[in-house]
C-alpha cells in the first residue's frame, strides 16, 4: 500500500471513531424505587415523578395551582355540573405512533375506573360515562356534580396510555408503559435505574432539550446528596433539611424549596374500637393541642426550614382559615381542660415509624406534652403496620403524613367525612359532611373558600387530628441545569429543562 | 466415580432442602404484622381497591392455600410477580443476580488477596511486629462498620478527588470501565470484612500446619523456607480456608443490604428488605429460595474442592 493511501484510510478510520455529537443525559435521584408504571394502578409518589416525563395528562397545574391545559385545551361544564365537555389537542401521538384522540380517552377514563385494583377510581369514580362527540371532543358525565374532577384530571387520572399497548399488555402495562409525554419508556432496571428517552414526534418538541433521562433510586439521603455533589446526579428530590447547608455551601449546586400541598398529621382515635376510650374527648385532644409549641418544634427538628401550621392546608394556601391562624402554647389552659375531662394524668401511646423526623418530632411532642402532665409513650412501629393498625382501629394516636392533593377537596374529604375511607379516627360530623360535600359542588372558588372556611372551624374544635406542619419541597440541582421551576406538589417537570 | 457418588448424594439433599427453606420462608412471613394489601395502597385507601388487591393475589386465602397456589407456580418455573411493580420475580431475580453475584466475586477476590497473604506472614512472622499490625488491620476489617466505611470512601474518593462515581452501578456489557469504577468501592467495603475473617483463620491454619511433623521433615530435608511454606504448609492449610470462604462466599450472595443501599447497587439484599418492608411477599420468597439454593451448592462446591485437596478423603 503507498504511504499516501494508508495516510489517508489512516485519517478515514479516525474520523469514523469520531463519536457523534454527545447525548445529554439528566439522572435525577429519587428517594424510593417507584411501583408499576401504570397510572391506573401506581400509588407511590415517586411513581408520579416519573410520569411527569412519560405521561402526558389532560390537564397540568402552574405553580400556583392553577389548572392549564395538557392534551386536552379547554373545558366547558354544563349548567347543572352533571357533565363537562373537554376539548382536546390535536396532532398528538402516542409513544408507538398510535394517534391520541377521543376514543383514546373514553378508553383511558374507562380503564381508571373498571380496571380491577385501580386507585384512581375514587378519584374519579363519579365519571358515570363518556361519550365521544367527535375525533377531538369527549363529554364526560357525572353521576353528581364534581368540581375537584379537573383538579383529579392534572395527575394520574387524568394520564393517557396508548389504548394498542394497554390492550397487548394487559396488566403488564406497568412494565413497559406507552404514553405521550415528552419521553419515551427505554427500560428499567427494578431499584437500579429507569431510563427514558426524547420522543422525536412529540408534541411540544421545542420545549425538549434533554435527550435522556435516567431516574436512580438511592434510599440513604447521605449517599444520594454524596452523588449529587460528586456530579454522578443532577437533581434530587424532596432533600432533607439537613442536607440543605451542604447544598447551599457548594458553588456548583442550587437548590429550590416551595411549600408543599400536604400536611404532617397526628389522627387520634375519636370513635374507631375500644382504644378510643383515652382520647376520645375532645377536651383531651383540645388539651394535647394546646400542650405542643408548633413553631418551637419546627426550629427545634428543622432548622425552621419547614412551616408549622394547624390546619389541612398550608398557611400560604388559598384556602387557609387565616382567622384560625396557630394557637400560642397555653400549658395552663390544657391542664386544665385534662382535669374538667377527668384525665389530669393522661397518659397515650403515639404510634411512631422510624423515620428520621418524625421520631425526632415525636420526642420534642413528648417533652412538651410531659409539662402539662401528658404521659406520651413513644411506640415505633414499621409503617405499614402502623397504616393497617390505623384502619383496625388499634391505636390511640399515630404520626403520619398527606402528600396532599392539588385541589383542597383531595385533602380533607377522605379523611375527615364519616365515611371517608381514610377516616380512621371515625370522625363524624353531619354538618362538617354537608359543607365540604356542597364545596365539591361549588365551582367558584370564592363560594368554595367560605364552605372551607366554615368545615375548619368544626375540624380545629373538633380535633380529630392535629396538624402540626408542612414541610418545603426542597429539590437540589446542579448550577449546569437551567429551566428549572419547582412545584409544590414536588414534581419535576422535565419540558424546559437544559443541562450546559 | 467416588466424586460422582459424592456429588449426586450432595445434589439428592438440596430438593428437600428448598422444600424446607419454602415453607419456613412461607409460615414466616404470615407472622409479618401488617397487611400487604395495604402497602401498596400506601395512602391511598379505598377499600374495593385494597379488596381487589387482595383478591387478585389469594391474600384473602388461608395460608396452606396460598402456598399450594404459589407451590404449584414454582414447579412450573412461575415464581409469581412483584406486588409492587409487577415485574415477574424471574426477570428480577435474572436481572439481579448477575449483579450480586460480580459484587460477591470481586469482594471476594479483595479478601482473599488481602486475606490469605496476610494471614500467612502473620504465622511466619509470629509474634512480632508484622504479625501485630496485620492482627491490628485484620480486626479493623471486622470491625468498623460497613455503613460507615461505605459513606466514608464515597466522600473520598467520590466527592473530594472525584475519581470514581458515588453509586449506581452499569453491567460490564454496557461499559466494562465504568462498570469497574461502580463495584470497586463496594466490593472493598465487603472485601476488607471478610478479608479479616480470612486472615485470622489462615494465620490459625497456617501455624497449625507449621507445626506438623511433616514441615519438620521438611526444613530437616533443607527445603528451600519458601517452598516449606507455600508449597508443603499452605496448601494444607487452605483446606478449612477453602471451607470458611465457601461460606463467606454464600453470604455475600445472599446480598449486603447496607452496602447495596448506600451504593445504589440494585442486588438481591436491596430487594429483599425492600420486599420485606413492602410486604411483596412473590419477590422474598423467590429470593430467599435462589439464595437458599445457592448457598447449597456453593457448600456442595467447597466440599469438591476439599474432597479434591485432600488426597486422604479420595482414598476414604
Amino acid at each position: 500500500m503507498s504511504l499516501t493511501r494508508l495516510v489517508t484510510l489512516t485519517l478515514a478510520i479516525m474520523l469514523a471513531a469520531v463519536p457523534a455529537a454527545a447525548q445529554s443525559v439528566l439522572r435525577i435521584g429519587l428517594n424510593d424505587d417507584p411501583d408499576a408504571l401504570d397510572p391506573t394502578i401506581s400509588r407511590a409518589y415517586t411513581g408520579r415523578l416519573v410520569f411527569a416525563g412519560l405521561c402526558d395528562k389532560l390537564f397540568d397545574v402552574t405553580p400556583e395551582l392553577k389548572i392549564i391545559p395538557q392534551l386536552a385545551i379547554g373545558f366547558e361544564w354544563a349548567p347543572d355540573q352533571r357533565s363537562v365537555v373537554l376539548k382536546l389537542r390535536s396532532g398528538v401521538k402516542f409513544h408507538d405512533g398510535e394517534p391520541f384522540n377521543a376514543d383514546a380517552v373514553k378508553f383511558n377514563i374507562e380503564r381508571h375506573i373498571n380496571t380491577a385494583g385501580s386507585f384512581r377510581k375514587t378519584e374519579i369514580g363519579q365519571i358515570s360515562s363518556v361519550d365521544v362527540l367527535d375525533a377531538t371532543t369527549v363529554r364526560l358525565n357525572l353521576s353528581e356534580p364534581l368540581v375537584p374532577l379537573l383538579a383529579a384530571l392534572t395527575d394520574r387520572a387524568g394520564m393517557m396510555v396508548s389504548p394498542k399497548a394497554a390492550r397487548a399488555l394487559g396488566d403488564k402495562f406497568g412494565t413497559r408503559p406507552v404514553c405521550a409525554g415528552p419521553y419515551r419508556f427505554v427500560e428499567r432496571v427494578a431499584q437500579g435505574k429507569i431510563a427514558m428517552e426524547r420522543f422525536a414526534d412529540y408534541w411540544d418538541k421545542g420545549t425538549v432539550h434533554i435527550d435522556r433521562v435516567e431516574f436512580i433510586p438511592i434510599l440513604d439521603s447521605t449517599a444520594r446528596l454524596a452523588s449529587l455533589r460528586s456530579g454522578d446526579l443532577h437533581m434530587i428530590e424532596r432533600a432533607s433539611p439537613t442536607d440543605l447547608p451542604e447544598i447551599r455551601g457548594d458553588s456548583r449546586l442550587r437548590v429550590t424549596g416551595v411549600p408543599e400541598l400536604g400536611y404532617q398529621m397526628i389522627p387520634m382515635n375519636v370513635n374507631n374500637g375500644p382504644k378510643s376510650k383515652t382520647l376520645g374527648d375532645v377536651r383531651v385532644r383540645q388539651a394535647i393541642d394546646l400542650a405542643i409549641d408548633r413553631e418551637t418544634l419546627v426550629k427545634a427538628v428543622f432548622n425552621d426550614e419547614y412551616i408549622p401550621g394547624n390546619q389541612w392546608v398550608s398557611p400560604t394556601n388559598q384556602y387557609y382559615n387565616a382567622k384560625l391562624p396557630v394557637r400560642k402554647r397555653d400549658v395552663a389552659r390544657a391542664r386544665q381542660l385534662l382535669k374538667e375531662a377527668g384525665q389530669p394524668n393522661l397518659a397515650f401511646t403515639l404510634i411512631v415509624p422510624p423515620e428520621r423526623d418524625r421520631q425526632e418530632a415525636a420526642q420534642i411532642i413528648q417533652a412538651m406534652l410531659a409539662e402539662a402532665g401528658i404521659t406520651m409513650k413513644i411506640q415505633t412501629q414499621e409503617n405499614v403496620t402502623m397504616l393497617t393498625n390505623g384502619r383496625k382501629g388499634d391505636f390511640e394516636a399515630y404520626f403520619t403524613f398527606w402528600s396532599g392533593r392539588p385541589d383542597p377537596d383531595g385533602n380533607v374529604f377522605t379523611h375527615n367525612t364519616c365515611k371517608g375511607a381514610q377516616n380512621d379516627p371515625r370522625y363524624c360530623n353531619a354538618e362538617f359532611d354537608a359543607l365540604v360535600a356542597k364545596a365539591r359542588q361549588t365551582p367558584d372558588p370564592a363560594g368554595r373558600k367560605k364552605l372551607y372556611d366554615r368545615a375548619t372551624k368544626h375540624l380545629l374544635r373538633d380535633l380529630p387530628r392535629l396538624h402540626l406542619w408542612h414541610r418545603r419541597v426542597f429539590t437540589g440541582y446542579t448550577a449546569k441545569l437551567t429551566g428549572f421551576t419547582p412545584y409544590p406538589d414536588g414534581i419535576i417537570r422535565l419540558r424546559g429543562l437544559k443541562l450546559n | 466415580m467416588q466424586l460422582a457418588v459424592f456429588v449426586a448424594r450432595r445434589l439428592a439433599v438440596l430438593v428437600p432442602t428448598l422444600f424446607f427453606v419454602s415453607v419456613l420462608i412461607f409460615s414466616l412471613q404470615t407472622l409479618l404484622p401488617g397487611d400487604a394489601a395495604i402497602a401498596l395502597a400506601g395512602e391511598e385507601s379505598d377499600p374495593a381497591a385494597i379488596a381487589g388487591i387482595r383478591a387478585k393475589y389469594h391474600l384473602d386465602q388461608p395460608v396452606v392455600v396460598q402456598y399450594g397456589i404459589w407451590m404449584s407456580k414454582v414447579l412450573r418455573g412461575d415464581l409469581g410477580e412483584s406486588l409492587r411493580n409487577r415485574i415477574p420475580v424471574t426477570e428480577l431475580l435474572a436481572s439481579k443476580l448477575p449483579v450480586t453475584v460480580e459484587l460477591a466475586v470481586c469482594s471476594m477476590l479483595i479478601a482473599l488477596l488481602i486475606g490469605i497473604p496476610t494471614g500467612v506472614v502473620s504465622a511466619v512472622r509470629r509474634g512480632t511486629a508484622v504479625d501485630v499490625a496485620a492482627n491490628a488491620v485484620a480486626l479493623s476489617g471486622l470491625s468498623v462498620p460497613h455503613f460507615w466505611l461505605g459513606i466514608m470512601l464515597i466522600l473520598l474518593f467520590a466527592v473530594r478527588l472525584g475519581w470514581l462515581p458515588a453509586s449506581g452501578y452499569v453491567p460490564p456489557w454496557e461499559d466494562l470501565g465504568r462498570n469497574l469504577t461502580t463495584i470497586l468501592l463496594p466490593s472493598i467495603v465487603l472485601g476488607t470484612g471478610v478479608a479479616g475473617v480470612m486472615m485470622r483463620h489462615t494465620r490459625g491454619a497456617m501455624l497449625q500446619t507449621l507445626s506438623a511433623d511433616y514441615v519438620r521433615t521438611a526444613r530437616a530435608k533443607s527445603v528451600p523456607e519458601r517452598l516449606v511454606v507455600l508449597k508443603h504448609a499452605l496448601r494444607n492449610a487452605l483446606i478449612p480456608v477453602i471451607t470458611l470462604g465457601a461460606i463467606e462466599f454464600g453470604r455475600l450472595l445472599s446480598g449486603a443490604v447496607l452496602t447495596e443501599q448506600i451504593f445504589a447497587i440494585p442486588g438481591f439484599g436491596k430487594m429483599l428488605v425492600d420486599g420485606v418492608f413492602n410486604r411483596d411477599y412473590a419477590v422474598v420468597q423467590g429470593v430467599v429460595l435462589v439464595s437458599a439454593g445457592l448457598y447449597v451448592l456453593l457448600n456442595l462446591l467447597a466440599d469438591i474442592l476439599y474432597f479434591l485437596a485432600n488426597p486422604r478423603l479420595r482414598g476414604a
